[in-house]
């Protein structure tokens, strides 16, 4: 049985870790100033596909739409074990919403093709959103299961889910292919191999083979390419003409929701009363408490 | 574009025949949202055996009801259920869709707006009707969809000028419960279930429910740790408190994350929002996404180590110090006051 899953990753600004210096005086973000790092869930997504792959034979691609800069991800899944990495990179993918995302992202799958199973992680923690994944199983036309907690059995034709729902689980049988969705606790993801880390570590994409040639005019770009692809260091980089995209499906075009305003967050309470951290303070707070009838 | 349909949709959703909470307090915030669009707030009811569960919809200002009644349709499946609601969206084209921001709210929401290519906005904090100026154009009567983003140092408000259907999630707790005074007895639209193969693509084998015994939003007391508390033995003191003072315990997103609590008990935008008589909020630094889920509590104490916290914006008393030292302080002196 040779079984090929697809994984849609995402490289994202670490939005726990926000410092003062990331917030500008207007209350806005620089997101320059963020550390990129790999979503969690999607590196759990692609821990579930490698599982599968270990299992029961087959291949694993991995599949990120982003800035030339998200190779580092692509990078790491390869590290992982992923047999292929694919960046789908475009400057006029900028600003895009889920929707215009899933568009690519379903448009470059079904560019790759011969899939059994499209793997994402519920969400990114950019957004919190979770919708890419369903609205890319809808591009596709495929069933989803979403909040995915275990792989339970694999076989050519379905797939059979341990899946999170409100207040428990249920179990699901879905035929092949299918997008799924995993959760943070649905795999504990493998560390690098040291091997594939020496084997991937110089791997490069179009836009990093391109910087090579910058002001190198014995360089050319194409010859760099087939060099890289040769010795298996070239990750595939896609572009909006690559997978032949409507332009107006893409980016800030195609994306129905746009942002109209950003304000820095103001929430007031009430007159704010400090208490001296001892027992006299204590003691008066819960006074007062006891007096508003609230405690007591 | 012009934009004939002012009808606001809310998906009821219902498990084993019973409504979800949220699916009433978005009926609630949607009748504001249909006066102020001068539309019909209609309900969305996909099941079996759910013509009791459609008129229930009523005391909460639905004018009508669409239903779509068959044995097929007893428990949410992806596939139906998606397919059922993208027909009805394109068949009548509502121009606001809200659903709750629960598991199935999120698995079908997105799905449909895919299918037609609605703007969907995910766990609003808020949600108005108004007129705006976008990119020079004005656009009448938008669905501004407020939410806090980029872990919550800013609060967004999103449009969707240029589509039929605006959707929304909302999570449990944010808008309030508000039956109709007088309520009417509104129109039961059925629609009639038309099978499809591809809606048996994906087979339930099992299902397992309980009833959530957790009720945080009706608890009048509810003592909440943070990420500050440092450890789970640690959190033991959150319970002690919460046993001292008869409140429920609950916890941030990242006491969470940290496994300090289940999710079940998280209070903010991505948990359960509350309004308790008091709040007491423990080792806590106050993150935009867990203050929009507890501002509106009556009294607030925040106890943390850094008096520039921003939890202490929100509060009614503050005591900076070490939970630790603080909280058996509290329940000495609180139970010496019983006594």
């Amino acid at each position: 049985m040779e079984i090929h899953s697809i994984v849609m990753v995402k490289q994202v600004p670490d939005t726990a870790n926000i410092s003062g210096q990331v917030m500008k005086e207007d209350g806005t973000v620089n997101r320059a100033k963020l550390p990129a790092i790999f979503n969690h869930e999607d590196r759990v997504a692609l821990e579930l596909a490698l599982q599968i792959k270990d299992q029961y034979g087959g291949s694993v691609t991995v599949i990120t739409m982003g800035p030339p800069r998200a190779s580092d991800i692509l990078r790491e899944c390869l590290f992982m074990g992923a047999d292929d990495a694919i960046l789908i990179s475009d400057r006029k993918f900028a600003g895009a919403d889920t929707l215009a995302t899933s568009y690519v992202l379903s448009e470059a799958i079904k560019k790759i093709g011969n899939y059994d199973f499209v793997f994402a992680g519920r969400q990114a923690i950019d957004g919190d959103t979770a919708q890419v994944g369903p609205q890319t199983a809808e591009k596709l036309n495929i069933p989803q299961i979403t909040y995915a907690e275990e792989i339970l059995e694999v076989t050519e034709t379905y797939v059979k889910v341990k899946r999170k729902i409100d207040g428990g689980f249920e179990i699901l049988e879905s035929k092949l292919p299918v997008l799924i969705t995993a959760l943070k606790d649905s795999a504990f993801p493998r560390p690098f191999k040291a091997k594939r880390i020496m084997a991937y570590k110089n791997t490069k994409t179009l836009m990093e083979l391109e910087k090579f040639t910058e002001g190198n005019s014995l360089l050319y770009i194409d010859q760099l390419k087939d060099e890289y692809q040769s010795k298996h260091l070239y990750i595939q980089t896609l572009t909006m003409d690559d997978l032949k995209l409507d332009e107006l499906r893409c980016g800030v075009h195609g994306s129905p929701t746009k942002v109209y305003k950003i304000e820095s967050v103001v929430l007031s309470g009430g007159n704010l009363e400090m208490i001296e951290p001892n027992k006299l303070g204590i003691n008066h707070l819960i006074d007062k408490l006891m007096e508003d009838h609230i405690l007591g | 574009m012009k934009i004939q349909n002012k009808d606001v949709w809310v998906f009821i959703e219902q498990r084993n025949g019973k409504p979800a909470d949220v699916s009433f307090e978005l009926l609630s915030k949607g009748r504001k949202l249909a006066e102020n669009l001068n539309g019909n707030l209609k309900a969305i009811v996909i099941g079996n055996k759910i013509k009791q569960l459609a008129e229930e919809t009523f005391k909460y200002g639905a004018v009508e009801v669409l239903i779509v009644d068959n044995p097929e349709l007893e428990h949410y499946r992806t596939m139906p259920y998606s397919r059922i609601l993208t027909e009805l969206v394109e068949t009548h084209k509502p121009r606001i869709i809200l659903y709750g921001a629960t598991i199935i709210g999120r698995d079908l929401a997105p799905r449909v707006a895919s299918h037609t290519r609605s703007g969907l906005t995910a766990d609003c904090t808020d949600l108005k009707v108004s007129t705006v100026k976008y990119l020079k154009h004005d656009y009448e009567n938008l669905l501004l969809q407020i939410r806090p983003a980029f872990g919550g140092n800013i609060i967004a408000t999103i449009i969707s000028p240029e589509v039929e259907t605006q959707m929304a999630t909302v999570r449990e707790g944010v808008m309030r419960f508000e039956p109709v005074p007088n309520p009417v007895k509104g129109k039961i639209t059925e629609i009639p279930y038309v099978a499809c193969d591809y809606d048996n693509i994906i087979k339930i084998i099992e299902q397992h429910r309980q009833e959530n015994k957790v009720n945080l939003k009706s608890a009048p007391i509810i003592v909440s740790g943070g990420y500050g508390i440092g450890s789970k033995s640690n959190f033991n003191l959150i319970h002690e408190l919460a046993a001292a003072v008869g409140g429920e315990v609950a916890g941030s997103r990242a006491a969470v994350d940290a496994g300090f609590i289940t999710a079940d008990r998280q209070v903010g935008q991505t948990g359960v929002t509350v309004r308790p008589k008091l709040y007491i909020a423990c080792g806590i630094s106050g993150a935009i996404q867990h203050r929009a889920g507890m501002n509106e509590s009556n009294k607030i104490i925040a106890i943390n180590t850094d008096p520039d916290a921003p939890i202490f914006s929100v509060a009614h008393y503050g005591i900076v110090g070490d939970v630790m030292q603080i909280i058996p302080m509290f329940i000495n002196e609180f139970k010496q006051k019983l006594r």
